[in-house]
């Protein structure tokens, strides 16, 4: 249904008389941008988010004569994505929390108060977030212009302790730091559980601490060369960032993809999603003690590896994507012959699920356990497999196709229940429709050229998104007139539901923390960047 | 219960020869480029489409400075020529020659080596390829090698990243807290170089900044053969990659072996 921007716009009553202006940025009415007085952002995005049931995708700031803050929303087909504006002064630098309406902007927020100095009043609880407290001092504000990207140990501070923050006040209630080296060879997070003895009443992640400064960095880099900073995101999702990122800069460039690049883009993004769920699945089993079972995924993981091995050159798929095209052309024989291979990797992984499905000692642990209700991932903006398992199943490959995904026969898998065990069988279900479409481009890809040079140089900005494996990605890219990187905004699916884990980690027994953690398949590097 | 048995057979054993012979399935290791004879024109062409500076034209020949090469293939794709380049995966030497590293650990570890992770700072693909090690494909037990969570326990420290500066104090907290004698690997050109990512504001770019380092595994990532490579190195049973890093030895190499 498509919704009818200017007249919920005409009808909602504003506290103050300020209208937002409509402006449509193309002519095929794609993106609309909102432009409105700072004042009304936190009713315009409210109105947007719980009247008409749009996705909050991320905050952009950029610094360009004082600061510009949008808002990304986005819906189900034919809704357009909106950009809510608001500009604000470079002497002001404060802006009202738009949280209370919309509580995916929260961890948003308290990101942009970090990076940019940027105040938000209402905001219960900034500071201490991206930038370490016993790390850097007072009124860093990296992302400035004015901060230089090279700055070497000069914000290194000495003495400044930190100190979980405690909330929870009873008898016997204690603070249990976990992190953040907590098990063997996993991503660095700290956790800050609090107890009254069985269970965790309070779970709070401290992210951040391979936080690399990859939107910093990129500026002023050529945009050939920031592909492969967004390869390096996260590799477990190289293809699918390093794909919106392209997408981006050739919608800048207007350049036009030859047919047979955005078939085998779809056929790689589908593999590594793939591998990202079979990964996931070995982790779950895993955190569960399942040892066999986790070999025989282990086993399938190592086999994708491989299969993208050999048929891209590197087993997580850098250097693959590039504005334009592919790198690469893997002739259809090829193509043919890995898409064999991952069937039969889909064909032990049914197996597989079919013999954990009989295991009762495996599901006990699943069942009931880490349970995320549809409102409050709702509330909490969750993306992904993990979202579609709390019946939130917004899918971008549907709502704004892309890469010919439109073309493609599928429908997106969801699960009402929100536990453990419904994202384990999203996992699942994801990973067998990856294998069928990985077939299905096979099958069906267009001769041809998988890459093209006819670029128009020109600067601009645009946004590129992809549903990558944890989900909604959303990248947007400021270029200057020479093709150099002004602004690279980098918005993470694992930032989103990194920020609702704690839904489902409070409230039960510690013994199921690590398992929790597992089924939710965080990815620290996608956070953190 | 007994279906999961009967799987493992059916499985059979998936676990590779190496390092009794070497191991020569597909996509177990991206490659890497090695010293080319090349062109003067043609060498400083490549070594300009190089975004680490990992290629260096030095007369006749472009050298590969693999410690920076961060595969990203442009190099070997889409030119009109390419650099050579070789597959397998033995690539890790001994750090030694800086001075501060202290060599292999001594004998009586060579069955049983406990190593504590750290990232530092990566992508995620070095971690993943050091995760690699403990499924059936590498099985590391076998060779006496364990993965350990505390510090106290651990005889390696094994660091991947770049070392980004909110990961200093832990990772210099973890190598205190482990007991004599002890070694640190670093794994992937991010550890070794910095990479794509480093050195700047957020990341100092090498863990030998902080730490000493005694074995080195460059690569990005390096496959998991690679860092068993280094690990053995590590225990002394494994020679150190014979291709030097340093563009100097690689030009040695490179004329003894057209002699
Ligand atoms: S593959 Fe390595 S050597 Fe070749 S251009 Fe890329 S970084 Fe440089």
């Amino acid at each position: 249904m498509a919704l009818k921007l200017e007249q919920i716009l005409k009808e909602a009553s504003f506290a103050r008389p300020v209208e937002p202006q409509i402006r449509w940025e193309d002519a095929a009415r794609r993106v609309a941008q909102l432009e409105c007085h700072s004042s009304a952002l936190a009713e315009l995005c409210g109105l947007l988010f719980s009247h008409c049931h749009l996705s909050f995708g991320g905050l952009i700031v950029e610094e360009r004569a004082g600061f510009e803050l949008r808002y990304v929303f986005y819906g189900d087909n034919d809704t357009p994505w909106i950009y809510v504006l608001a500009r604000v002064g470079s002497a002001e630098q404060r802006v009202p929390s738009v949280s209370r309406f919309v509580h995916g902007a929260d961890w948003h927020e308290r990101e942009a108060e970090d990076l940019f100095g940027l105040i938000f009043e209402g905001h219960p609880r900034l500071g201490n977030f991206v930038l370490h407290d016993d790390v850097w001092p007072e009124g860093v504000a990296p992302m400035r212009k004015s901060f230089p990207a090279c700055a070497l140990d000069t914000h290194r501070e000495k003495s400044r302790g930190w100190k979980p923050r405690r909330i929870v006040e009873a008898d016997g209630a204690f603070v249990m730091p976990v992190g953040p080296f907590f098990s063997v060879a996993t991503e660095p997070v700290h956790f800050v559980l609090e107890t009254v003895g069985e269970d965790v009443i309070r779970a709070q992640p401290r992210l951040f601490y391979t936080y690399r400064g990859l939107e910093k960095i990129a500026e002023g880099r050529r945009a050939q060369d920031v592909v492969l900073l967004a390869e390096r995101i996260s590799a477990t999702s190289a293809f699918a960032h390093s794909l919106a990122f392209c997408q981006a800069v050739e919608q800048i460039w207007k350049v036009e993809v030859p047919p047979r690049a955005r078939a085998l883009r779809v056929f790689f993004a589908e593999l590594e999603r793939l591998r990202h769920h079979v990964a996931a699945i070995e982790g779950i089993c895993e955190s569960t003690s399942f040892a066999v079972a986790a070999a025989q995924a282990a086993i399938l993981q190592e086999d994708l590896l491989r299969i993208c091995g050999s048929l891209s050159g590197h087993r997580y798929l850098f250097g693959l994507n590039a504005i334009g095209g592919l790198t690469l052309n893997p002739d259809d024989r090829m193509l043919r012959r890995a898409a064999a291979q991952v069937r039969q990797v889909a064909e032990r992984l049914a197996l597989l699920e079919r013999m954990l499905n009989t295991s009762s000692s495996f599901l006990d642990r699943l069942e009931e356990v880490g349970v995320v209700r549809t409102q409050d991932a709702i509330d909490f903006g969750m993306v992904g497999p993990v979202g579609r398992a709390s019946a939130v199943s917004r899918d971008l490959r549907k709502v704004q196709p892309y890469c010919g995904y439109d073309e493609l026969d599928f429908e997106t898998p969801y699960e009402p229940e929100g536990d453990g065990y419904a994202r384990l069988r999203v996992f699942f279900k994801e990973s067998f429709q990856s294998a069928q479409l990985i077939g299905a481009v096979a099958e069906t890809v267009p001769k041809g050229s998988s890459r093209t040079d006819q670029a128009v140089v020109s600067p601009g900005a645009a946004l590129g998104w992809v549903e990558a494996p944890a989900g909604a990605a959303l990248h947007w890219i400021r270029l200057s007139e020479g093709g150099t990187v002004e602004r690279y905004r980098i918005i993470t699916p694992s930032f989103a539901n990194w920020h609702a884990f704690r839904l489902a980690a409070e409230n039960f027994a510690f013994q199921d923390f690590p398992i929790i953690l597992a089924t939710f398949a965080l990815s620290v590097h996608e956070n953190d960047r | 219960m007994s279906q999961w048995v009967i799987q493992g057979l059916r499985t059979g054993i998936k676990t590779t020869a190496y390092p009794r012979e070497q191991e020569s399935a597909a996509g177990v290791s991206p490659g890497r480029p090695i010293a080319t004879e090349l062109p003067e024109q043609d060498a400083e062409s490549l070594s300009a489409r190089c975004p680490t500076g990992a290629l260096k034209n030095s007369r006749e020949h472009l050298s590969v400075d693999f410690r920076r090469c961060i595969h990203c293939f442009r190099c070997a794709r889409e030119n009109s020529v390419s650099v050579r380049w070789e597959p397998g995966y033995e690539w890790a030497f001994m750090a030694g020659n800086n001075a501060r590293g202290s060599g292999c650990l001594p004998r009586t570890f060579e069955r049983s080596v406990h190593i504590l992770v750290v990232d530092a700072g990566d992508c995620g693909a070095c971690l993943n390829e050091v995760k690699q090690l403990n499924n059936p494909y590498y099985n590391f037990h076998r060779l006496g090698f364990f993965f350990t969570p505390s510090p106290r326990h651990a005889d390696v420290l094994l660091v991947v990243g770049a070392l980004a500066e909110q990961m200093r104090k832990p990772l210099q907290m973890a190598y205190d807290a482990m007991p004599a004698p002890k070694r640190v690997v670093a794994v992937g050109s991010c550890a070794l170089t910095g990479g794509i990512f480093g050195p700047s504001f957020a990341c100092a770019g090498a863990v030998s900044k902080l730490l000493p380092v005694d074995v080195e595994v460059p690569g990005n990532p390096p496959p998991p053969l690679a860092i068993l490579h280094g690990l053995l190195l590590l225990t002394g049973r494994k020679a150190s990659s014979f291709l030097d890093h340093d563009p100097a030895e690689q030009a040695r190499f490179k004329l003894s072996k057209a002699s």
